[in-house]
């Protein structure tokens, strides 16, 4: 290497020789590395390339969120102005200001904020791992199982009738145990995404039938709560509701990131994914794994909210315009969908309290009747 | 197409070949070889108790009928696929026993079925064959970025660098798929089917590439390929296959006859000399009466 290479290798950031067709930041900072035994700092030792419309769209959209946040934390009987609900936030405003903000919204906007962004990290690795844009949780059967063990709880367990954990973990159990069922039928020499598809919609058709059933024998009181849940609400909420997601999804980071470093080789095909260096059934399952454990905690906790795992990363990537479906952005995107969601169930028809989830079908099916016509477009 | 505008076009040339001459193996050194490897899938078996080695530093190439195991037997010299017995070694060492990432710096592939991701670019691409050089917080050295440089230049698509992969012919994507394999910088380069789908401009234009970055670079190449006279011309070993066996393998020059082809392919034949190269050239017979007759007058 000449000297005056050397000397420009050592700026901290450069623009790259090469043209990616879209602006990039360059970062080549020194770090920790160990060399002979010990640890010296290295230069160059962290390098990254930056995606600068990326970034700026993940930075609006968690603008975006934080801003619904804190307008929906300030709607209600009685309207909060925005200083007034960020100063409780604080810890500052009267103590009944505090009250209401935190102790009666808070949790409920938490909620929204944290399942928003786990149903669009879920729907970003469904439709990465079925190379589909139809391929979320929604799709494959999971939301209808989570309802089928919820339903169970519900009305065939009696005496727990309407307490939330029975029906968080029959939602939870009938998730997984559909998850595994659809991944096992659609297990041949590995998991291809569109036999996925098929089975998971063969199996969420069989488990819809089982919960209409369910439905019809129950009496009326417990239908319609059942039917309440089944839409996917955010009604009610508490912090005892909401601590157990924020645990559960603080310990996800870690796999979440794992699996979004090896996501865009597995995009390019298996073959190539191998050839890479990446273990591709392993990957495949971890990631299956990772999503439906994503998916599995927010309808525990809400209810299956359809959708929004399978408009936020198409969302994102449309405004992103990265290749392939990404996790940060769909993260983003979702909390922005179930926020906003959220807030027009709540208000935008006077005082009827919609579930949160019949806002999100609403949605969801204006999207994908556009996604369908832009593919048909497209072919 | 030129390497001329390739930095890595002329260096390492002799001493990657001296050095990998010390690999001594009988009858020259292989740092890829099958070892009594029975694969298939499923129940199905394609080849039984398959032994071969696969000469450093050569353009190697395996023809052969359709389904006759020559791309099951690539998949698994890449470890893409494991045999049920037997083992293919990697610089004398089980290519399992390897870390994935460790071989993938050492061994690419360019498979047949890879996908471009919606809406990627062609550097992206290209970049993306970094992977196997990165980590977690080593995500763009200064050698990534020149590899990806190189690598482009050499396939020459560097022109195409900001353009999105779905807009691209054919042959150009095609091109672009091999500039990842270059940005991987492997020393053994595997291609299963690269010329297939492309027209005969862009096959020859492919198959001067691999010929030219193994001549002027020392790479190892192996590629499966369904044309005769094509990889009679560039190869310089081939391996021909039939049924899950290898019938002969060889300089094209030395192993080439009319009774060869017929024993492989079932083709009667006459064998010519290529008048651009002097390798051998398959002039299939004709079959009807009348065609003869024609050529008799």
């Amino acid at each position: 290497m000449s000297v005056p290479e050397k000397r420009r290798d050592a700026t901290a950031s450069r623009r790259s020789r090469i043209d990616f067709g879209r602006p990039l930041l360059i970062l080549r900072l020194p770090g920790l590395a160990r060399r002979e035994g010990s640890l010296t700092v290295v230069r160059g030792a962290v390098s990254m390339r930056i995606d600068i419309r990326g970034v700026l769209v993940v930075a609006v959209l968690i603008a975006a969120a934080f801003a619904a946040a804190v307008a929906e934390l300030g709607t209600g009987e009685l309207h909060l102005p925005f200083g007034t609900v960020v100063q409780a936030v604080f810890g500052g405003a009267t103590e009944f200001d505090r009250t209401i903000v935190n102790q009666w919204r808070a949790p409920r906007v938490v909620l929204a904020v944290v399942l928003g962004a786990l149903l669009g990290i879920s729907g970003a690795i469904f439709q990465s791992l079925t190379r589909n844009p139809l391929g979320s949780p929604d799709i494959i059967g999971f939301n209808t199982g989570a309802y089928t063990g919820a339903l169970v709880v519900l009305l065939l367990l009696d005496g727990m009738s309407t307490s939330y954990y029975p029906t968080a973990v029959g939602a939870l159990v009938g998730g997984i145990l559909t998850a595994l069922l659809v991944y096992l039928l659609a297990f041949k020499r590995g998991v291809q995404g569109f036999r996925l598809i098929i089975v998971g919609i063969a199996i969420s058709a069989v488990l819809s039938a089982v919960n209409t059933w369910l439905i019809l024998k129950a009496d009326l009181q417990e239908a319609m709560s059942a039917a309440v849940w089944g839409a996917g609400t955010l009604n009610n909420k508490e912090w005892a509701h909401a601590q157990p997601v924020l645990i559960v999804a603080v310990v996800m980071v870690i796999p979440v990131f794992w699996v979004a470093y090896r996501m865009p080789m597995l995009d390019m095909g298996d073959d190539s994914a191998a050839a890479l260096g990446i273990r591709v059934e392993r990957t495949r399952l971890a990631m299956i794994v990772v999503g439906v454990s994503l998916t599995a905690i927010a309808t525990a906790a809400a209810g299956p909210i359809s959708f929004v795992a399978l408009a936020a990363p198409q969302l994102a990537k449309r405004l992103t315009r990265s290749a392939g479906v990404t996790i940060t952005a769909s993260a983003a995107m979702g909390a922005v969908l179930l926020v906003v969601s959220d807030w027009i169930a709540q208000f935008a028809f006077g005082d009827k309290n919609l579930p949160v989830g019949v806002v999100t079908v609403s949605i969801g099916g204006l999207y994908l009747v556009w996604l369908l016509a832009m593919e048909a477009r497209r072919q | 197409m030129t390497m001329n505008t390739s930095k890595s076009g002329n260096d390492g040339n002799g001493e990657m070949n001296e050095a990998t001459m010390t690999g001594g193996a009988p009858g020259g050194s292989a740092r890829l070889r099958a070892r009594n490897i029975t694969i298939g899938y499923d129940t199905r078996i394609i080849s039984d108790g398959l032994t071969v080695d696969i000469p450093d530093g050569k353009f190697t190439v395996i023809v052969g009928p359709n389904a006759c195991g020559k791309s099951t037997l690539l998949r698994a010299l890449s470890r893409l696929l494991s045999p049920s017995s037997g083992e293919v070694l990697l610089d004398g060492k089980a290519i399992a026993s390897y870390p994935a990432k460790q071989v993938a710096r050492t061994l690419g592939l360019l498979p047949q079925s890879s996908i471009a991701p919606d809406g990627i670019r062609v550097a992206d691409l290209v970049a993306r064959g970094r992977f196997p050089h990165q980590k977690l917080i080593r995500q763009w050295t200064a050698e990534d970025e020149t590899a990806v440089v190189e690598a482009m230049a050499a396939t020459g698509v560097s022109e195409l660098s900001a353009r999105l992969v779905d807009e691209l012919s054919g042959g150009q994507r095609q091109r672009v798929w091999m500039a990842m394999l270059l940005a991987q910088q492997t020393e053994l380069m595997l291609l299963d089917e690269p010329t297939t789908y492309l027209d005969i401009a862009y096959q020859v234009d492919l198959l001067e590439l691999c010929s030219e970055l193994n001549r002027n670079s020392g790479r190892t190449l192996v590629a499966v390929l369904h044309d005769l006279n094509h990889a009679f011309r560039y190869a310089d070993h081939i391996i021909a296959m039939r049924s899950g066996n290898i019938v002969a393998q060889g300089n094209p020059s030395e192993i080439v006859s009319a009774e060869m082809v017929r024993e492989v392919f079932g083709l009667p034949c006459r064998i010519i000399d290529d008048p651009e190269t002097g390798t051998p050239l398959v002039i299939p017979l004709a079959r009807r009466a009348d065609a003869a007759r024609f050529i008799s007058h």
